[in-house]
C-alpha cells in the first residue's frame, strides 16, 4: 500500500494563556504504516501527548490552538472534520490508551458496562446478548476472566486495570491505537505481562500503534519505527535498527543512550545530558538543542538545521549535513 | 542583603495572588463595598456625632428621606441615617470579633485533631458533631436564653456555634498537608511539633481557612441581626440593624423605608462577603496557579 | 571486616487494618558497611518505603532490632533521637511534594540548620546554606525563588542540599531518582555518587528501577511482600541471581538494545497477593515455577548464605 495510515504533515501546536505562549509543537511530520508500531520517544514536555492529543483533536478547546499541518489518516484530513465526524472515528477506529489506569475508569460502573458501552456507540451490535458476547470475547483477549465483567473497577489491581482500559481501546478493532505511556505505572513484572499482551493482540488484530514512552527499552521490545522528540520537533526518525545502531544518530538521541545506567556493563560515571530541558515560553534561536548539546557549532546557535535523509532515517542536524 | 531580597519576594507571591483577585470584577465589587461599609463604622464619628442616635424629636418623627435626613427619622424622630452608620459599627464588630475568637479556637482544635490524629482526633471531632447537630442558631438562642440577652452574651453564643464549622473547615485543609512528604522531613531532622504546626502546615492550610472566614462573617452578621430581630441581642436604645429592622416591622405600611434601609445594609454586608470569599477562594486556588 | 554502620536484625513492621494485620516489612536483617551503598529493590507495595522509615523511626518498628554505630535505636529517648537525626537523614521521592512550597530555597535548605542550632547567627547559616548550593551544584541566584518555579532536577537537589545541612553520615535515599526524566536522573546519580565519595557517606538506596540500582550500589537486596528474599553483591547478584523471583525480575527489564528484540522471555505470571495476613511459607510459592508443596510449610525458609556474601530465602537454591 502506498498512502500510509497516518501521515502528519508540519505539524505546529502552541498553548495560549493569560502569562505565556508555550510552543509545544513546533512542525511534526511523520508517517506510519498499517500494522506497524511507531515509537515516540521524548522527555517530559516534549510535546509527545500534544501530538497524540492533536490526532484525536482533543486539544483543550480554549487553549490548544493548532497553528499549522495537517493529519491524513485513512484518506481523510482530520483537523478538517466536523466534531461529530470526529465522534465517529474516536474509539471506533482510532483510540487511546491513557498513562494512568486508575483515573481513566468510571469507578461507579462495572468492567463489563464501561466495554458495552464502546461497543453500542459503534457497532451495529444492538441485541443485548450480542453485545455481551464481544466483551465476553474482549475480556478474555486480554486475559480476563469473563466472568470478572460483573465487578468494579476498585476490584482490579493496577495491572489488571490497564488491562480493561485496553480491552475498552480495542473493543471495536481500531485500526490505530495511540498508547501513552501505557505501562509506566505499572511494576516491572506486570509491565511485561502488558506488553506481552499487547504484542499478541496488535498481531491478532493487525493494529497499527502509536506507542509514547520515555522508556528506550520498551520501544526496543515493541517497536518498528522509532522518533526521538525535544522541544516540540522530531529530532531524529527511523527504523529502530538506525537509531539503535547506526554510527550517525543525533547529540540527543546519544545523550539520552548515555544516561541509562546499564545493566552489563561496569560504567561508573554516567554521560547524562548537561543542563535542563527548553522552555516551551521561550524557545532558543536555531537548533532546539544546542544549548545542552555538546557537539555544538557557530552555526547552531542561528542556523535551524535541515533534516538529513539518510534512506529513511533522519536526523536534524548540522553535523550531518 | 539576603534578608530583604527574601522580604521582597515573599510580598511577590502575596502580590501573584492579589493580582487573580483584582481581575475578578465580582470579587472586587465585594471588596469595595465591605470596605467602604468598614471605612464607615471605623470613621462614623467623623460622619455624624453619636448625639444624633440617641437625641429624640417627637416633632419630627416620620420624616420621609430628605436633604436634612438622608434616610428619614424613625418613630422617635431620631435621624435614621446616623443609627444605620452607628448600627454598622454594632453588626461588623460583632462579625469580627466572632470570627477571631472562633477561628483561634478552631485553628487549635482542628489542627491538633488532624495532625495528632487518633484519640485526640475522634474527641475534638465528636463533640462538634454534637455540637452541629443542634442548628446553630437554635444552639445561640439557647446560649443567650441562658445567658441573658447583650452584645457580650451575643458574642459568645454566636461563637460557640460558629467553632464546628472552622474546626471541621481547618482538619479538612490541614489533614492532606500531614500526609506530605516535606512533614516528613521535617520530622526527619528533629523539628518540634509546635513548629511543624506553625512554620509547615498552617501557612499552606491558609487559603481554605481566610475564604471560610469570609463566608462565617457574612453568615454571622446574619445571625446577630436575626438574633437582635427577635430581642435577644444588643439592647435598645444602642442601634443595630437586625433590632432596627424588626423595630420597623409596625411601620411597614406607613414608612417603608425604615424597613428598607437597615435591610439593604444587611444584603450588602452579608452578599459583598461572599462575593469576596468566593473571589480569595478562586484566587487562592494553587490549581490555578501557573 | 569493620563493624556495619547501621544493621537491622529481624525488623518488624505491621500495619493494623480492619482485615487484619498487613505485613509490611516482616523479619528483615540487614547490615550496611561504612561507605557502602545497599540498594533494596523490589516492586511497589513490597515493603521497601516502609523499611527506610522504619530504620529512621519515622514509624515505629512492630519488634526486632535497629543498630546505628552500635547503637540500639528503639532505645533513644525524644532528645537523644534528636542528636540522632542529624546523623540519618532521608531523601524523598517526590520533588514536589517533599518541599514546602512557602519557603524559599534559602529557607528551605536553611530549616534544618535552624531547627537544630548549628549555626549561631545569620551570616554563618547563611554562609552555610551557600556552601550547600555549591555542593549541590544550585545556582546561588536561585536561593530566593520557590520550589514551583523550578523543573524537578533542581528541587531534588534541593532535597538533596536540605539532607547533607546536617553534615549526615547515613542517607536513606527513597527513589531520588524515579520521578525524573532519564537524562536530569543521570545528572542526580552522578551527583550523589560525587557527595558519597567526597562526604563519606553511606547510602540506603531504595529504588524500583534495577538498572539504577545496579549502577550505584555495592550491595543489594530484593524484597517481595515484605520479605527480604535474596542479598547479594552488585555484579554477583545481576550475573548469578538465585532467587526464581530475582531472576524474574530481571528477565522482565526491557532493556534499550535490539540483541534480545526476538527473545521469548520467560514472564511471571500472576500478581502480588494480599500482604494482609499472609500465607504461611514462602510468599513467592504461588508465582514460583519452582514451588513445591515443602516451600508453603511454615519455617521450613531461612536466610542463608549460599557463597560468600550471597543470602537467599529459597529451599530450592540452598
Amino acid at each position: 500500500m502506498s498512502e500510509p495510515l497516518l501521515r502528519i504533515e508540519d505539524l505546529w501546536v502552541r498553548y495560549q494563556t493569560e502569562r505565556a505562549t508555550n510552543y509545544a509543537v513546533n512542525g511534526v511530520s511523520l508517517s506510519l504504516d498499517k500494522g506497524e508500531n511507531l515509537g515516540l520517544v521524548g522527555e517530559t514536555g516534549a510535546g509527545k501527548t500534544t501530538v497524540a492529543l492533536s490526532i484525536l483533536r482533543l486539544l483543550p478547546q480554549k487553549t490548544g490552538i493548532v497553528d499549522r499541518g495537517s493529519i491524513w489518516f485513512d484518506g481523510q484530513e482530520l483537523l478538517s472534520l466536523s466534531q461529530s465526524d470526529m465522534r465517529a472515528i474516536r474509539g471506533n477506529k482510532i483510540s487511546m490508551i491513557f498513562q494512568d489506569p486508575m483515573t481513566s475508569l468510571n469507578p461507579v460502573l462495572t468492567v463489563g458496562e464501561q466495554i458495552a458501552e464502546v461497543i453500542m456507540l459503534h457497532s451495529s451490535k444492538t441485541q443485548k446478548h450480542e453485545v455481551q458476547q464481544r466483551v465476553d470475547e474482549i475480556l478474555q483477549m486480554v486475559g480476563i476472566p469473563a466472568a470478572r465483567k460483573q465487578e468494579y473497577p476498585h476490584q482490579f489491581s493496577g495491572g489488571m486495570k490497564q488491562r480493561v482500559v485496553i480491552a475498552i481501546a480495542i473493543a471495536c478493532n481500531p485500526m490505530l491505537l495511540i498508547a501513552d505511556e501505557p505501562t509506566t505505572a505499572l511494576d516491572v513484572t506486570i509491565q511485561a505481562q502488558v506488553l506481552e499482551m499487547m504484542d499478541a493482540l496488535k498481531r491478532t488484530l493487525q493494529t497499527s500503534m502509536l506507542l509514547i514512552t520515555h522508556d528506550l527499552g520498551i520501544v526496543a521490545q515493541m517497536c518498528d519505527k522509532v522518533a526521538i522528540m525535544y522541544s516540540g520537533e522530531i529530532v531524529e526518525y527511523g527504523r529502530v535498527e538506525d537509531v539503535f545502531e547506526a554510527t550517525e544518530r543525533h547529540p540527543y538521541t546519544q545523550g539520552l543512550f548515555g544516561s541509562i545506567p546499564s545493566l552489563t556493563g561496569n560504567v561508573r560515571r554516567l554521560n547524562p545530558i548537561g543542563g535542563q530541558m527548553t522552555d516551551p515560553a521561550n524557545l532558543p534561536a536555531g537548533c532546539k538543542f544546542h544549548p545542552r548539546c555538546p557537539k555544538c557549532m557557530e552555526r547552531c546557535k542561528t542556523e535551524e538545521p535541515a533534516v538529513v535523509d539518510r534512506t529513511g532515517h533522519r536526523i536534524k542536524c548540522h553535523l550531518y549535513t | 542583603m539576603p534578608l530583604s531580597v527574601n522580604e521582597q519576594k515573599k510580598t511577590g507571591q502575596m502580590r501573584e495572588v492579589w493580582h487573580r483577585l483584582v481581575r475578578n470584577k465580582t470579587a472586587m465589587v465585594g471588596l469595595i463595598v465591605i470596605s467602604l461599609l468598614i471605612l464607615m463604622s471605623v470613621f462614623a464619628p467623623l460622619i455624624v456625632s453619636y448625639d444624633s442616635v440617641r437625641e429624640t424629636n417627637a416633632e419630627e418623627k416620620y420624616q420621609p428621606p430628605s436633604a436634612e435626613h438622608p434616610f428619614g427619622t424613625d418613630d422617635m424622630g431620631r435621624d435614621y441615617f446616623a443609627r444605620i452608620v452607628y448600627g454598622g459599627r454594632a453588626s461588623l464588630s460583632i462579625g469580627f470579633i466572632c470570627v477571631a475568637v472562633a477561628m483561634s479556637i478552631g485553628l487549635i482544635l482542628g489542627a491538633s485533631a488532624a495532625y495528632f490524629s487518633g484519640a485526640a482526633d475522634s474527641i475534638i471531632m465528636r463533640i462538634m458533631d454534637v455540637l452541629s447537630c443542634i442548628p446553630s442558631i437554635l444552639l445561640a438562642l439557647v446560649i443567650v436564653a441562658a445567658l441573658g440577652p447583650g452584645l457580650v452574651n451575643l458574642i459568645i453564643a454566636i461563637t460557640i456555634s460558629t467553632v464546628p464549622t472552622f474546626t471541621r473547615v481547618i482538619r479538612a485543609s490541614v489533614l492532606p498537608i500531614v500526609g506530605q512528604d516535606f512533614i516528613e522531613a521535617a520530622r526527619a531532622c528533629g523539628t518540634r511539633h509546635p513548629r511543624i504546626v506553625l512554620r509547615h502546615i498552617l501557612p499552606n492550610a491558609m487559603g481554605p481557612i481566610i475564604v471560610q472566614a469570609t463566608m462565617a462573617l457574612s453568615q454571622i452578621i446574619i445571625a446577630a441581626a436575626g438574633l437582635s430581630f427577635i430581642g435577644m441581642g444588643i439592647q435598645p436604645p444602642a442601634p443595630e440593624w437586625g433590632a432596627m429592622l424588626s423595630n420597623a416591622r409596625t411601620y411597614i405600611m406607613t414608612s417603608p423605608y425604615l424597613i428598607i434601609f437597615p435591610g439593604i445594609f444587611i444584603v450588602l454586608a452579608a452578599l459583598s462577603l461572599n462575593l469576596l470569599g468566593d473571589g480569595l477562594r478562586d484566587a487562592l486556588d494553587p490549581r490555578l496557579r501557573d | 571486616m569493620s563493624q556495619p554502620l547501621l544493621e537491622t536484625k529481624n525488623l518488624k513492621k505491621y500495619f493494623k487494618t480492619p482485615h487484619g494485620n498487613l505485613h509490611a516489612v516482616d523479619d528483615v536483617s540487614l547490615s550496611i558497611e561504612k561507605g557502602a551503598t545497599l540498594g533494596v529493590v523490589g516492586e511497589s507495595g513490597c515493603g521497601k518505603s516502609t523499611l527506610g522509615r522504619t530504620i529512621l523511626r519515622l514509624t515505629q518498628a512492630t519488634d526486632g532490632r535497629i543498630l546505628y554505630d552500635g547503637r540500639e535505636i528503639q532505645a533513644c529517648n525524644e532528645s537523644e533521637m534528636r542528636l540522632l537525626r542529624r546523623e540519618m537523614q532521608i531523601i524523598f521521592q517526590d520533588p514536589f511534594s517533599s518541599l514546602n512550597p512557602r519557603l524559599t530555597v534559602n529557607e528551605l535548605i536553611a530549616e534544618p540548620i535552624i531547627v537544630n542550632h548549628i549555626c549561631e547567627n545569620k551570616a554563618a547559616r547563611n554562609r552555610r546554606v551557600e556552601e550547600l548550593m555549591d555542593m549541590v551544584e544550585l545556582a546561588k541566584r536561585l536561593s530566593n525563588t520557590y520550589p514551583h518555579e523550578l523543573d524537578g532536577g533542581r528541587r531534588q537537589r534541593i532535597g538533596i542540599a536540605r539532607a547533607l545541612a546536617l553534615n549526615p553520615r547515613f542517607i536513606v535515599c527513597d527513589e531520588p531518582v524515579s520521578a525524573l526524566d532519564v537524562s536530569v536522573q543521570a545528572q542526580v546519580l552522578n551527583l550523589l555518587m560525587d557527595l558519597q565519595e567526597r562526604l563519606s557517606l553511606t547510602y540506603l538506596f531504595i529504588t524500583h528501577n534495577l538498572s539504577v540500582v545496579r549502577h550505584i550500589s555495592s550491595e543489594i537486596a530484593v524484597m517481595y511482600m515484605g520479605v527480604c528474599v535474596e542479598k547479594a553483591p552488585a555484579n554477583m547478584l545481576f550475573s548469578h541471581p538465585r532467587h526464581p523471583y530475582t531472576e524474574a525480575l530481571l528477565e522482565a527489564i526491557p532493556t534499550p538494545d535490539l540483541s534480545s528484540r526476538n527473545k521469548k522471555r520467560k514472564i511471571l505470571k500472576g500478581e502480588v497477593a494480599s500482604p494482609i495476613n499472609p500465607a504461611p511459607g514462602c510468599r513467592f510459592a504461588p508465582r514460583c515455577t519452582k514451588a513445591t508443596a515443602a516451600c508453603t510449610e511454615n519455617g521450613g525458609i531461612t536466610f542463608s548464605e549460599v557463597e560468600k556474601g550471597h543470602f537467599v530465602a529459597c529451599i530450592h537454591c540452598c
